[in-house]
């Protein structure tokens, strides 16, 4: 199981930007977008995605490759729209469009984004709390073993002769099972990685120093104005175009 | 002793717990995505399986019972799924911070004193509203406003069993397995 | 606890000191008088309960006042400890070494300036092959204890506290441990209180041993020589191994093996490999055998017991199961067999007992194969209870499997795998991190199960087991890039030929998912004290 990150080429320009602008920019092209339900909008924002893509070291093959499920998830919206309500074609295409639109840029930027990069900038930039962002930090370093062990889990019980063949039901308690044990597992993990973490010091009050200073610059808050004047501009053209409809009409 | 504050081990176990349901979800994702796409799915029906999104923000608070525990564990479970790609990019945190302040405030409402059944159900109900009302603000806009509300009403309902019946079972079975010892809901038991 | 390195006394005092954890009844450790002088190397050892764990995390300062209840008095004489537990995985804190060893320095809020400098330096000392940015995650067992030693040495401590370090490791890995654990030792006067299960391999690391006793305090201390001559069989019969007593395991020559002829072939595994993680290997398992299968951590043993289990396709070449064992399903590969039937046919004992438990209760656990495979509720009875029995399991049958010890659990997922009766056992690792007596019996368990007709295959690199128990040693060669290849011993006991291991040294052989969790995992439930 891969996480996003790791997606994307570190080398690329705004790759290596601060995580909180990436992932504000990102915000902005994204939420700005809920308010509108045309296609046009949505259909703007997704090429300014995807011409700005590669900017951070996201190919959007790779993209398409890793994330079709985001588009059956559009269909399958655009879909329920046209069978389930009175809406026609345009409005379900819009309704389409805006689930890629409002999901992409959330992936761009944590796929070019590295989870310890993103907790230094959370508390030296943001100053959230540290204990919690590294302890959330420390905790999703297990993600690889707690994922191989579902694996394991899964095994385990077929050999035991617990499976689930084609019966739901089944399936859902097999998933339970799998589930409960993961947690189980997950918890003791938890419960150990807290001791060593406080062996070394982590609660001990004093203020911590920062290993790798994470620097929020001018490149930055210029990368979050671009954002927001994108997102001006798109509006601008949108209702220029006649095209723009918002929720609250 | 200021027993509101959280530990290193509160917070680790907390994103812990966060962390294993980021897997848990991701295993049923890849599981149902070969389903969900065959069928567009009528939203309410499938909103009638939404609790099991919810359950970080109910076991967090029952495991932990410190202030914030749903808000955090359902932070950094979002922040999990947006980092692996959720297909709802950065909305995902939106919603998860929506579900897990709802599952906080009958904790909050208690003195996060209680892991008892009916705070958990309060609870999952709070956090299958919330989820709720985000799909509908976000996602079905143009429906009528009953199909809203039914949107809504089958989420909450989802919330209240799957989250707080089925995530209030969970904890206990936890505490059973003597692994919850550092924490309130595992003391509880009978010494050993 | 700040203490300030070059503090005269340096003398670690603890007068009657105990320990109860919140929530249980026995005091973890109690009524211990000890004193440790500055730069002594103590090794502490005593019967799984004694205490140990507890006794090295009180000194670690670990034991927060809310969790239990203290007695007496502890005093490390300004000492600054720093301690390594035995599992790798969950010390480490970052994805990165270099990060993690400076997470320690970060919470001493030591200047940027000075952070780097001492991470470097932590890592050369303990001998740590890569850079700064290497992944923690894809460190084999032995390097990531080193880098969690690499840690608590970047602090500089005075004492160092090791609770088992090398419980989880294979030979190779530690070997690893011991070295750097000699050259910290080298570099300065530290204290060392150690807590080790197999004694002979840190015995030159130390020049005192302290014996716990479970609730009863200090029973034996002094020079190692003198403390095994008067204690030594005490020790052995609470299942510590002390060396100088080797291990007699008894019906393992037992006369009731059946002939060569009797021992009908159950399950043949050709030219299989998966990629990645085994390369192409021949192997054949006949009833009534014992075949140990050895080889370094990343040759793919693990995998080769998920292949034999029916747990994993292969990724080429076949796994056949033959009439005798499969019965009607002999022209099915075992991974394709429904797990009711797989389970009745061939029973899999995993690494770490917890990942197989399923139920809340002991009892339950034994009834669920049975269950599962159809015998009536009657029959079921009468299995659980004679496995109760025989596993010595009677006292927990309505404990959760949870909150088993080490020992306990080994025996009873060994129990469950046997409540299916199926006719071939495959198993992963059954010692690790076993103390002596739970040691012997499983090697003469499984001696009793081949006696019967029954198949075994162990996956171990338990060099001891595998001369007690195995009739034929089949080595896996080949193993992560950069390891010493293995000697490839062909350890046997009676006359045996090795089973063919084509292959050798695949620099491709990269370290399995399986395998590499399945060392940091396992051995979780090990000693607890």
């Amino acid at each position: 199981m891969s996480a996003a990150a790791g997606l994307a080429d570190q080398r690329a320009v705004l790759a290596r930007r601060n995580p909180l602008a990436k992932l504000a920019a990102a915000a902005l092209l994204g939420f700005s977008l809920l308010f509108s339900l045309d296609p046009l909008t949505p259909a703007l924002a997704l090429a300014v995605d995807l011409a700005a893509a590669p900017l951070f070291g996201v190919s959007p093959r790779r993209l398409g490759r890793r994330y079709w499920p985001l588009l059956v998830s559009a269909a399958g919206v655009a879909a329920g729209q046209l069978l389930f309500t009175p809406a026609g074609v345009v409005d379900a295409l819009g309704l389409g469009l805006r689930v890629l639109a409002v999901a992409l840029p959330g992936v761009v930027a944590f796929a070019s984004t590295d989870p310890t990069e993103l907790a230094d900038a959370l508390v030296q930039n943001a100053k959230a709390p540290a204990r919690f962002a590294i302890g959330a930090l420390a905790a999703f370093r297990l993600m690889p073993l707690l994922a191989d062990e579902w694996r394991l889990l899964r095994q385990a019980r077929r050999a035991r002769g617990v499976d689930a063949g084609w019966n739901p039901l089944a399936h859902a308690r097999l998933a339970g099972s799998l589930a409960f044990g993961l947690l189980v597992g997950a918890i003791r993990r938890g419960v150990r990685l807290a001791t060593a973490m406080d062996a070394r010091g982590f609660d001990s009050g004093h203020p911590r120093t920062a290993a790798r200073p994470s620097r929020f610059t001018r490149g930055d808050a210029a990368l979050i104005a671009g954002a927001a004047l994108a997102v001006a501009a798109i509006v601008a053209i949108s209702v220029a175009a006649g095209a723009y409809r918002p929720i609250v009409s | 002793m200021d027993n509101r504050r959280w530990r290193t081990v509160d917070i680790v176990v907390a994103a812990v717990i966060a962390v294993a349901f980021g897997v848990v979800f991701y295993a049923w994702d890849q599981l149902w995505n070969g389903l969900e796409s065959a069928f567009p799915g009528f939203p309410p029906l499938r909103a009638l399986l939404n609790g099991v999104w919810f359950l970080p923000a109910v076991v967090g608070p029952l495991v932990i019972r410190k202030p914030g525990a749903g808000l955090f564990t359902e932070a950094v479970a979002a922040t999990i799924e947006a980092l692996l790609g959720a297909k709802w990019g950065l909305a995902t945190i939106l919603y998860g911070l929506m579900q897990g302040f709802g599952g906080e405030i009958p904790f909050a409402a208690t003195g996060y004193r209680t892991s008892k059944l009916p705070t958990a159900l309060v609870g999952g109900l709070l956090a299958g509203a919330a989820g709720g009302l985000l799909d509908v603000v976000l996602y079905y806009p143009t429906w009528s406003g009953a199909w809203q509300i039914g949107q809504v009403a089958v989420s909450a309902a989802s919330g209240m069993v799957i989250t707080g019946l089925g995530g209030w079972a969970l904890t206990r079975g936890l505490a059973q397995t003597g692994v919850l010892d550092r924490f309130p809901a595992g003391r509880e038991r009978a010494a050993v | 606890m700040n203490g300030t390195n070059g503090a005269p006394a340096g003398r670690i005092r603890l007068t009657g000191f105990g320990w109860r954890h919140a929530g249980r009844k026995a005091w973890a450790v109690r009524g211990v008088d000890l004193r440790v002088e500055r730069g002594e190397r103590v090794l502490l050892l005593g019967p799984s309960g004694a205490g140990k764990s507890t006794l090295l995390a009180a000194l670690a300062g670990l034991l927060p006042e809310d969790s239990g209840e203290r007695e007496g008095e502890l005093d490390l004489g300004g000492l600054r400890p720093g301690i390594v537990f035995q599992d790798p995985q969950t010390q480490l804190v970052m994805s990165r070494a270099g990060d993690d060893v400076a997470f320690g320095l970060e919470n001493h809020g030591v200047p940027v300036a000075d952070i780097w400098p001492r991470v470097d330096e932590a890592l050369a000392v303990v001998g740590f092959r890569y850079g700064r940015d290497r992944s923690t995650a894809a460190l084999s067992g032995g390097e990531a204890q080193r880098l969690a030693l690499a840690g608590a040495l970047a602090l500089h401590p005075s004492l160092l506290l090791l609770d088992e370090p090398a419980a989880n490791l294979d030979p190779a890995g530690a070997a690893q441990v011991r070295a750097a654990v000699r050259a910290i030792l080298a570099a300065g006067d530290t204290t060392l209180i150690l807590v080790e299960h197999r004694v002979a391999d840190v015995l030159p690391l130390v020049d005192r041993v302290v014996v716990l006793e479970p609730g009863g305090g200090v029973a034996a201390d002094g020079p190692p020589e003198v403390v095994f001559a008067t204690h030594g069989a005490w020790l052995v019969e609470r299942g510590v191994w002390v060396p100088g007593h080797p291990v007699t395991v008894p019906g393992s020559a037992g006369p009731a093996r059946p002939a060569e002829r009797d021992r009908p072939l159950l399950l043949r595994a050709d030219r299989v490999s998966v990629p990645g993680r085994l390369s192409t290997m021949d192997i054949s398992v006949p009833a009534g055998e014992a075949v140990a299968v050895v080889g370094p951590n990343g040759a793919g043993k693990s995998t080769l017991a998920l292949l034999l289990g029916g747990l994993l396709a292969p990724g080429a070449g076949t796994v056949t199961a033959t009439r005798e064992l499969a019965g009607a399903l002999s022209g099915r590969p075992p991974h394709r067999w429904r797990a009711a039937a797989l389970a009745r046919r061939i029973g899999s004992v995993f690494q770490n007992p917890e990942h197989q438990f399923v139920t809340a209760r002991v009892r339950d656990e034994l009834a669920l194969g049975p269950r599962r495979t159809g015998a009536g509720e009657a029959a079921v009875k009468s299995i659980v209870d004679d496995l109760l029995v025989r596993l010595r399991l009677d006292r927990l049958a309505l404990a959760n499997p949870y909150t088993l010890s080490g020992g306990e659990a080994r025996r009873l997922s060994v129990a469950t795998a046997l409540a299916t009766a199926p006719r071939l056992l495959i198993l992963d690792e059954p010692t690790f991190g076993q103390d002596r007596r739970t040691w012997v019996e499983l090697v003469d368990l499984l001696a009793k199960l081949r006696d019967d007709g029954r198949g075994v295959v162990a996956v171990t690199h338990d060099a001891d087991f595998a001369a007690a128990l195995a009739d034929r040693t089949v080595v896996l060669a080949g193993g992560p890039p950069g390891s010493p290849a293995p000697a490839g011993r062909a350890v046997a006991a009676a006359g045996a030929t090795t089973g063919g291991a084509t292959g050798a040294t695949t620099g491709a052989t990269t370290r399995g998912a399986t395998g590499a969790t399945a060392g940091a995992t396992a051995g979780q439930r090990s000693a607890r004290p």
